[in-house]
């Protein structure tokens, strides 16, 4: 029987939708559209606004507000009161308003060497740990992809395990092996090396990073590696390539999307990292994330916090909008 | 091909090393009797003296019991609103503002902690002065704070476990007379099951572990476990804190394994019966 007419046999009595005097309409548009959960959803169930709300609202309210309000508060002066700052349109009679937009703190960012050299120092250590992570994660990636199906899940459920467990413990757990008395200088002495000065150093910073994001850059590449056609590897070894050729001409351009995912989920919140450079890094050299809370909490100057979060979101942008295209293509291949 | 298999638990061991060694030092650590975390005094250890020198501190504990308590309220209200979300982004097609949507429930994946804390918390502090709520920070700001950004994760978990089935099986639901309501609950929840309780452990675990957020979020008397952890181990490290990431490991790895299994028996059990429905036919 044709998949239409087993469709019109079936076919709900007009009113099971709820939808009163529409009814009508609908059930023909039922019998001729292509019948899709979404198309019913959107055209015969009210419910499906509400559904749609609640979470927007939702984001509305405690994500898309919030940011503006620090958009605004980055153009504001600073005052002795509080809340500390001015506001940008201020009555200053019954038909007067004073509008105090100010580009100040902006201005200043750029002005004092405090805020230029915390955000390249920034930069650099999210790169430089970001390269750090791939050269670790990449080989453990392959290994995994390449193991034994039923091996394949407990490895990776060990490479999650330690993100489920505290990520400031973690961190902290550095501090005891990093020390200038601590476990790795321990075991040099027994060498004759050492000790070396370890903790409250950029090397530090690195460690912490790359240990703490390495599931984030090893879980899109395993996710890509895994999918390869190991026939190409194969084809090209039957055509007299040697693994390292074979490797740098297929598997390496072909995992290169998962180098990106993986690359951009360490970077971004390398960034504007707070805890890791606060317990292992530099006291001379803050990164920006520390800047901007002692901005907020130590100097109380609310306006120049916003600008310099603000100035953080724009560095972070062209990353951001490459991470949020790309997850929107891996969701969109995974329909298919 | 015999090298290649070398190199690979070459990187294997030194990876899982790397991932391991530390977390494995606090717990041998945590059974030390000295007060010099790195060092063992062979003489009088192993001994139980930091487990009960935590177990005795009342600020850890009632830290420690905040925390759940907001944890599990975050939870459950990211599920919600992430489901809620996920399904509107996987199955409702275009409607007006979807790119929106789906940009905020990405967006704080990859915004930095401390300027999702500094916009709530001015949030916060605007809403006091203009609709006089909330009254001063605690509880109840946490929670909102990490709904916020916890449902994004719930919603990405949702969103890509409705993506790998079609609507087939809801589309025949709805043929058969039953309302998008009744075919939510019967087919899709329990569908996506496995992806809600996993959306909601990693919601837990995001909550019970953030520092950042709620620092600026919280007020005086309302101090989450990372927050007294974060200034103890800022002062240098700390024997109990040892103590307390031993426990931490123990219930994680019990539950990342349990989970792990029934996860497994969840998904067969699906997978068998969608085969059986098919069978039927």
């Amino acid at each position: 029987m044709p998949r239409s007419q087993t469709r019109q046999l079936q076919k709900p009595p007009i009113d099971a939708w709820g939808a009163g005097r529409l009814g009508l309409i609908f059930s023909l548009l039922y019998r001729y559209g292509p019948p899709r959960w979404s198309q019913y959803v959107r055209k015969h169930w009210a419910g499906q606004r509400l559904v749609i709300a609640v979470p927007y609202l939702w984001l509305v309210l405690f994500f898309a507000v919030p940011f503006i309000i620090v958009l605004k508060l980055s153009f504001s002066e600073v005052r002795l009161a509080m809340p500390p700052f001015a506001p940008l349109i201020e009555r200053v009679s019954d038909v007067a308003y004073a509008v105090n937009v100010n580009l100040g703190n902006y201005a200043f960012l750029f002005s004092d060497p405090l805020y230029t050299s915390s955000y390249l120092y920034s930069v650099k250590v999210a790169a430089i740990s970001t390269l750090l992570c791939l050269l670790i994660g990449y080989p453990m990636s392959y290994a995994i992809a390449r193991s034994a199906p039923t091996l394949r899940n407990i490895w990776l459920m060990l490479i999650i395990l330690p993100f489920w467990t505290s990520f400031l413990l973690r961190v902290y757990a550095w501090v005891g092996l990093l020390k200038t008395d601590g476990l790795i200088n321990q075991a040099l002495g027994i060498f004759g090396l050492g000790p070396f000065t370890m903790m409250y150093t950029d090397f530090a910073v690195y460690i912490g990073i790359v240990y703490s994001y390495l599931p984030f850059m090893i879980l899109p590449l395993y996710s890509n590696l895994e999918k390869h056609d190991l026939t190409l590897l194969e084809a090209s070894a039957d055509l007299g390539a040697g693994p390292i050729k074979s490797f740098l001409r297929i598997t390496l351009p072909l995992s290169f999307p998962g180098i990106v995912a993986g690359s951009l989920l360490v970077f971004i919140p390398a960034v504007g990292e707070y805890v890791i450079p606060s317990l292992l890094g530099r006291s001379d050299q803050l990164m920006i994330g520390r800047v901007l809370s002692d901005e907020f909490f130590a100097n109380r100057d609310w306006p120049v916090a916003s600008a310099v979060s603000i100035a953080m979101l724009l560095l972070l942008v062209v990353p951001i909008v490459l991470f949020q295209r790309f997850q929107n293509r891996e969701l969109a291949g995974a329909k298919k | 091909m015999k090298s290649r298999s070398w190199f690979r638990r070459f990187a294997l061991f030194f990876g899982f090393a790397f991932l391991y060694v530390p977390i494995l030092s606090m717990v041998f650590f945590s059974f030390n009797n000295s007060r010099l975390v790195t060092v063992w005094d062979a003489a009088d250890s192993p001994t139980l003296k930091w487990y009960r020198a935590l177990l005795s501190n009342d600020q850890i504990l009632g830290a420690a019991w905040l925390s759940i308590k907001v944890a599990a309220v975050t939870a459950t209200g990211a599920v919600i609103l992430g489901t809620l979300a996920g399904l509107v982004l996987a199955r409702f097609g275009p409607f007006k503002g979807r790119t929106l949507l789906s940009g905020m429930t990405t967006a704080p994946l990859v915004m930095p902690e401390v300027i999702t804390g500094l916009s709530l918390l001015l949030l916060f502090v605007f809403l006091e002065q203009l609709i006089g709520w909330p009254q001063g920070r605690g509880f109840a700001t946490i929670v909102i704070a990490h709904i916020t950004f916890a449902m994004a994760y719930v919603t990405v978990v949702v969103q890509s476990r409705l993506a790998t089935f079609d609507d087939s099986l809801e589309e025949a639901a709805l043929d058969l007379g039953a309302r998008p309501a009744k075919v939510f609950f019967r087919i899709t929840l329990p569908l996506i099951l496995p992806a809600i309780l996993s959306g909601w452990l990693l919601a837990f675990t995001l909550s019970w572990d953030d520092l950042v957020i709620s620092q600026f979020v919280a007020g005086p008397g309302s101090t989450t476990l990372p927050m007294v952890v974060f200034s103890k181990v800022r002062l240098g490290v700390s024997p109990d804190i040892n103590a307390l990431a031993t426990i931490m490991v123990t219930i994680v790895g019990l539950g990342v394994v349990l989970s792990a299994l029934y996860m497994r028996r969840q998904e067969r059990r699906v997978a068998l019966e969608m085969q059986m429905a098919k069978s039927e036919k």
